[in-house]
């Protein structure tokens, strides 16, 4: 992974300013509902926790999976299935949903990492394929229809979440803690080694560190933090279906984590929320913005590979 | 014995004629994914928006009154042209840098040529008449054998073996096996590497539109007709590992008849049999069954 564009300034005061370029997002995203729809906000924030735990694979293990896409959609239909069919309240909902795309996570990663590079990529996109198919045919799922009108009920059997703003703030929470846990992984001593692994595999293995069980144990993480992004946008969108399980959704992921910077901590949100401000704004266009979308992925493996965050973060020689 | 199964013969040899049919495709594009990687060392993601664009080449010449025997040369020339476009303007822009920024790349490039595609064509299918000359079919007694069938699955298969000749058995073939282990060194004995690659790239993307113009008469010609089938391809390269040419041959043909079968036994699973026996490889052989460990 020598050749991947990713900023490795050591900043002395790194904690510093990293703590203060996270006020500055929370401080953002706590107005920031007075001025936008909030709707659009959550379902961003989603897709933010979605790409950030995304990253933690691709950015910091180095390990593209092209099938994230089966842990946000199962996911959602774990927890709409529960909160609906079950009608377990939103938070058991939620945590089931994560333990099962945590579950589904380790089968699939203990098939995947037996091979590296871009067959990685091969494998989870097929496997990720084959998760469609099962939500396809399953009958749990409703095929073409998926689950509608999930009921949004009580967090903790306090906060109502079918209103509007109490609903953004207890997502906002949830993404703020998750982001929080996601640099702690990262700046811990297994994040270290999961860099080392990223760098430099056989060394790693060189220095007795069983490479194998690292980066399955950060591909359980993502998966189970990526199902956390799908079970609570399920909750938000009251619905799950078969567009967030599809590999054009593993696809998207990809390319918000390119935008904004990968192997960045901040770079995943702000890609997330340029990708779907984009898809909202041009959803009249139809189907050019999947051709937007493709010459956003070409004009970014040109020349701009470190990404937005990326490229600010080596410019002022910060890490970000 | 067919009595016992509760399978009439017509329905197994019908679905295992189409299932060679779906291999003889999966040989073609995992062929060309293979030689691709050897010279590239990329994966190709937009190989299944080439073979799409392969079988519209075939239906554009054909509203322009050129048929199918000429599509079936001009159109891999056309398609991988564009190839060695792409190749030269993009690809070789990316050598030295880590390979998922190939497979990034190519991943945008299907996304606009079926985004375009799909603007312009929708969803459905365009309809591409089968050539006089193989119309209708042959009675075998058993079952009812279409020509246009039969001509894909011996075209194929001459195709795969010429492919396997060219590179195992010529001159050229040795030049490329060789700048595939170490190009410094080939160059050093002044062989021009970079038209190597170039040519490479062009003749894989030929190979998939090749099969975009026989797959034409068969399935309707649509912008995602190439989409979800290359994943089933990556699974197969997976399978067979890209190591070697004739492996990915057999394993092509060898998974289409499975799926086949799949479809006449238990047809719930036939969408997903392949990338079940993929996991099985992985689990027994990871490094594909044909293929060297990487």
């Amino acid at each position: 992974m020598a050749a991947v564009a990713i900023s490795n300034v050591p900043a002395k005061d790194a904690p510093r300013h990293e703590m203060i370029a996270f006020a500055i997002m929370a401080a953002i995203l706590l107005v920031a509902p007075l001025v936008v729809y909030p709707f659009f906000l959550m379902q961003a924030l989603c897709f933010a926790l979605f790409a950030c735990a995304f990253n933690l694979l691709l950015g910091y293990v180095g390990l593209l999976s092209f099938g994230h896409a089966m842990f946000l959609g199962s996911a959602g239909y774990f927890s709409a299935h529960i909160a609906k069919v079950w009608g377990w309240p939103p938070e058991l909902a939620i945590i089931t949903a994560v333990i099962g795309a945590g579950a589904i996570g380790l089968l699939v990663g203990a098939l995947a990492i037996r091979r590296q590079g871009i067959y990685f990529a091969m494998i989870t996109l097929a496997l990720s394929q084959m998760i469609y198919f099962f939500c396809l045919q399953a009958p749990f799922t409703h095929g073409e229809d998926g689950i509608q009108a999930v009921p949004q009920g009580k967090m903790f059997g306090v906060f109502n979440l079918s209103n509007q703003m109490t609903l953004y703030f207890t997502v906002l929470a949830i993404f703020l803690l998750a982001f929080l846990l996601i640099r702690r992984i990262i700046n811990s001593p297994f994040g270290e080694i999961l860099k080392s692994i990223r760098e430099n595999e056989p060394r790693a293995i060189s220095l007795g560190y069983k490479v194998d069980h690292y980066k399955l144990a950060a591909f359980v993480m993502s998966a189970a933090l990526v199902g956390l992004a799908g079970a609570v946008k399920a909750i938000v969108a009251q619905n799950a279906s078969l567009t967030d399980v599809h590999w054009t959704m593993s696809g998207e992921v990809v390319l918000m984590t390119l935008v904004g910077g990968m192997g960045t901590i901040f770079g995943p949100v702000v890609g997330a929320f340029i990708i779907i401000a984009m898809q909202n704004y041009l959803a009249q266009f139809g189907q050019w913005v999947l051709v937007i979308q493709g010459v956003i992925f070409v004009i970014c493996v040109m020349a701009f590979r470190r990404g937005i965050i990326g490229e600010i973060a080596h410019r002022f020689r910060l890490s970000l | 014995m067919f009595e016992l199964l509760g399978i009439s013969p017509q329905a197994l040899f019908g679905q295992l004629l189409l299932g060679l049919i779906n291999g003889a495709f999966y040989a073609l594009l995992s062929l060309g994914l293979a030689v691709i990687f050897g010279m590239l060392n990329i994966v190709n993601f937009a190989h299944g928006a080439l073979y799409m664009m392969g079988a519209f080449c075939a239906w554009f010449l054909l509203q322009y009154g050129v048929g199918y025997w000429p599509a079936l040369i001009l159109a891999p020339i056309i398609i991988g042209l564009f190839g060695v476009i792409i190749e030269r303007t993009m690809l070789n822009k990316l050598a030295g840098l880590d390979h998922l920024y190939g497979l990034l790349l190519t991943f945008g490039v299907a996304l606009i040529v079926q985004g375009v595609f799909q603007n312009y064509f929708g969803s459905s299918g365009l309809p591409y008449a089968i050539p006089d000359l193989l119309k209708g079919g042959q009675n075998l007694g058993f079952m009812y054998l279409p020509n246009y069938r039969a001509w894909v699955i011996v075209f194929s298969l001459i195709i795969c073996v010429a492919t396997w000749f060219l590179i195992e058995k010529t001159k050229l073939g040795a030049y490329l096996r060789a700048a595939t282990e170490n190009p410094t060194l080939v160059r050093a004995f002044g062989v021009n590497v970079p038209l190597m690659i170039t040519l490479t790239y062009g003749f894989g993307v030929a190979l998939a539109a090749l099969a975009g113009v026989l797959a034409a008469p068969i399935n309707q010609v649509r912008p995602l007709m190439g989409a979800d089938f290359i994943i089933v391809v990556f699974a197969v390269v997976v399978i067979g590992g890209m190591g070697s040419i004739m492996g990915s041959i057999v394993t092509g043909f060898t998974l289409g008849l499975i799926e086949g079968l799949t479809k006449v036994f238990y047809p719930e699973a036939s969408n997903t049999v392949v990338f079940v026996i993929m996991a099985i490889v992985l689990m027994i052989k990871p490094a594909g069954l044909f293929g060297r460990n990487v």
